[in-house]
């Protein structure tokens, strides 16, 4: 249990910090606890399946694309939760990427493209959404009933 | 007939019906195998006409959606015609906030899509 770093609230009802490695199962867990602390919180269906989704896809992306699959390295999840505010930071060993360069997915001509539509899901399920470092941390906010990231 | 794993299939005059037997899509092996199982319907038993049934279905992540799309292009290059049915709001607002709403022709309900072909 830890309250440091950056999620700037100093005290939450439950928190978590972890290193995991760089599997889909170990990322499967993780989010497994995430999502019974937000039932248990009294989060409702609909914004526990907006949260499941922005934190699966930035899980998936940290995994796959930030530390390519290699058990070796490390992702790094801290999970911050009241019952009106959540807070989530993912960081990979990656190259990061420039999220202001990703293609827009819902242009017809990127609609194939595998890239982007993870990223939009996030930034629609979310109150925030920041990337930072080279691009491989990201920091993702949610507050019950609050403003999407991008509309 | 072909093993499946991820899919139930039925015939219903000249449409293919499938259903999914996740209720959750988002584990990366499943999605690879989803897709295999969906592309084969169309690439090696020829089927035109698919209705894909969402009944079942309560979560799915964007390498999903990125099946579909893929499915969607291989359907119409082998001349035949996909439709959706069944997605839950949630699933819904999915579509809607990827535009896939305007790409796939998502009917309300089986009947409704049954209909439409």
């Amino acid at each position: 249990m830890s309250n440091s770093s950056s999620d700037g609230l100093a005290s939450w009802d439950w928190s978590i910090d972890l290193s995991i490695p760089s599997t889909y199962a170990a990322g499967k867990s993780v989010i497994d606890q995430l999502l019974a602390a937000l039932r248990g919180a009294g989060w409702s269906e609909h914004e526990v399946f907006g949260i499941h989704l922005a934190v699966e896809e930035a899980v998936v992306n940290a995994i796959r694309h930030g530390n390519g699959l290699d058990e070796q390295k490390q992702v790094r999840v801290g999970f911050r939760l009241t019952v009106d505010r959540f807070w989530v930071e993912i960081s990979d060993e990656g190259n990061g990427f420039n999220p202001d360069q990703l293609p827009d997915p819902t242009e017809i001509d990127n609609i194939e493209a595998p890239c982007g539509r993870g990223v939009l899901l996030m930034r629609n399920f979310m109150s925030r959404v920041e990337f930072h470092g080279r691009g491989n941390r990201v920091v993702m906010e949610k507050h019950r009933g609050g403003q999407r990231a991008s509309a | 007939m072909a093993e499946r794993r991820r899919l139930e299939v039925q015939e219903r005059g000249e449409v293919t019906i499938v259903r999914f037997v996740d209720r959750k899509i988002l584990d990366e092996a499943n999605i690879q195998e989803l897709g295999q199982e969906l592309f084969q319907l169309v690439e090696e038993e020829n089927r035109k006409n698919l209705l894909l049934d969402f009944t079942n279905v309560e979560f799915l992540s964007s390498a999903a959606l990125g099946k579909l799309i893929t499915l969607d292009k291989k359907v119409k290059l082998h001349g035949g015609r996909l439709k959706l049915s069944g997605i839950r709001p949630q699933i819904y607002e999915v579509f809607a906030i990827t535009k896939l709403n305007k790409l796939f022709d998502i009917k309300d309900d089986e009947a409704d899509a049954l209909a439409a072909f």
